[in-house]
């Protein structure tokens, strides 16, 4: 009888939970809010990722040119614009540093970029910029991690700079700083849930969205924690398989 | 073939080179040899402008390399170096590591190049090593190697820093042989080393550097036997 007491008990709070879930999301469509904001996250992220990237390389490039070019070399017109790119790289990466990005974020929003209509491209442009920064620094430390002597082998055999860098610098730089960026873009895609404050759908609006119109603040709060963890779990996954590959030359 | 003139160089305050003239005539080697900080290295440096000399000029094949005009990775490619510490790519494969260059500056096809590789790596005795990683290989294997590297740009002279100096002594032999191959089939080569066995053997002309210039120049006999300066007879006291 007992038995029996629990059984219905247990489908009894079953139930209730079902029920929760189901107006929590099911009413209205509202896990809507939840996968329309995920893919907008994504998005944000991806995009910004990339120009991150772009710009973190290039910044990075130019702060070890300068610093690691001897003066002979720096003579005439391109060691001019090598000098004033340097200041220019070190006055972007002070002010991206320095300020914290959810002001960034409303200064773009709000003033810099406010003849831009799409809310998506502030967010790129606003997190690119500012993990451009981060990246920048983290590459910078890979390149300088590259004994002084691979540069000089490159360049003895008569290739460029440039190719050197490309060819030969980059890539073992790559491989040193792949878990600093991995931690950048972990950083990257969890900062994206500021978005909120300039109206932008993300996956952390979408749950907020839902606690507002349910009252129900865990549900929705924890289903969105899960999927950023998750998202985060997999994309660790992914790279340390990468960065396996990559040691493939440190068999000994 | 190189002639440097009236070289200086600086680092800071401090004067390395103090004024080093120098001919080299094609076929002819040249050892280096000198007490540490004497500017031997430096010296060799200047030649294919891994270091800019701040005074003086380095003219190798009638091209003023201190000219800045001069295209001076062109003349780099005419110009092998080997270090003192290898410097292969670790992240290339030993093959990757020697076809790099003359691939990518479009000087051979790849299989020219790999071809060219394979060769030159049955001349030093590793021919299958050709997939291995730097990483994978012994001291005296990664000098061999990154002369084969130089040697795959078909240099008109080759330039060696201290090639043995961080090799274990039982290895020490098998780059020596190399370079002695090299040295045979007619190479015009500058060593800087402390292998006085392989100046006395090796070299048309022995230079003494001290000090910032270069003190002592004539043949191994000379050098070795009948030292005319002070401080060549201290310095080989010293090392013999």
């Amino acid at each position: 009888m007992a038995e029996l007491f629990d059984k219905i008990r247990v489908a009894l709070l079953e139930n209730e939970f079902a029920e929760k879930v189901k107006f929590v999301f099911f009413e209205k469509d509202r896990w809507k809010f939840i996968t329309k904001g995920l893919l907008t996250t994504l998005e944000v992220t991806f995009l910004a990722l990339l120009v991150g990237l772009l710009i973190g390389i290039v910044v990075a490039i130019i702060r070890t040119s300068h610093d690691q070019l001897k003066e002979e070399s720096k003579k005439g017109v391109g060691g001019f614009f090598l000098k004033l790119a340097n200041i220019i790289c070190k006055i972007y990466l002070t002010v991206i540093r320095g300020t914290p990005v959810l002001v960034q974020l409303l200064l773009m929003y709000f003033v810099i970029l406010l003849p831009l209509d799409s809310k998506i491209m502030v967010a790129v442009l606003t997190f690119g910029i500012n993990s451009g920064a981060y990246v920048a620094e983290i590459f910078r430390s890979g390149i300088m991690s590259i004994d002084k002597g691979q540069m000089e082998a490159g360049r003895s055999l008569g290739l460029s700079y440039v190719t050197t860098m490309v060819k030969v610098i980059l890539p073992q730089a790559l491989k040193n700083v792949l878990p600093a960026l991995v931690n950048e873009i972990i950083a990257l895609l969890k900062e994206t849930s500021i978005c909120g404050f300039i109206g932008l759908n993300e996956l952390t609006r979408g749950g907020d969205i839902i606690r507002g119109a349910t009252f129900e603040a865990f549900l929705p709060l924890i289903i969105v924690a899960v999927i950023y963890l998750a998202i985060v779990m997999l994309f660790t996954w992914l790279m340390g398989k990468i960065e396996r590959r990559l040691r493939e030359s440190d068999i000994r | 073939m190189i002639y440097v003139n009236d070289l200086h160089k600086y680092f800071g305050k401090n004067e390395v080179l103090k004024g080093v003239s120098e001919h080299i005539v094609p076929g002819e080697k040249v050892v280096i040899i000198g007490p540490s900080g004497s500017g031997k290295s430096t010296f060799l440096r200047c030649m294919n402008l891994l270091e800019h000399p701040t005074k003086g000029q380095v003219i190798f094949d009638g091209i003023d390399l201190t000219d800045k005009k001069t295209d001076i990775n062109a003349v780099r490619r005419q110009m092998g170096m080997v270090f003192q510490h290898f410097n292969l790519f670790p992240h290339l494969t030993i093959l990757e590591n020697i076809t790099m260059a003359p691939v990518k500056l479009k000087m051979m096809t790849k299989e020219q190049a790999t071809e060219e590789a394979m060769e030159l790596l049955r001349m030093v005795g590793l021919p299958e090593k050709a997939d291995s990683y730097p990483g994978q290989l012994s001291g005296g294997q990664k000098q061999r190697i990154a002369i084969v590297r130089s040697l795959a740009m078909k240099p008109k002279v080759m330039l060696f820093d201290e090639p043995t100096s961080a090799l274990d002594p039982e290895m020490v032999g098998e780059v020596l042989e190399v370079m002695k191959g090299l040295a045979d089939k007619g190479m015009t080569m500058a060593v800087v080393t402390h292998e006085m066995g392989f100046a006395r053997e090796v070299a048309d002309r022995v230079l003494f550097m001290y000090d910032g210039v270069i003190a002592e120049s004539g043949t191994p006999d000379q050098i070795f036997n009948h030292p005319q300066n002070e401080r060549t007879r201290q310095f080989l006291k010293a090392v013999l």
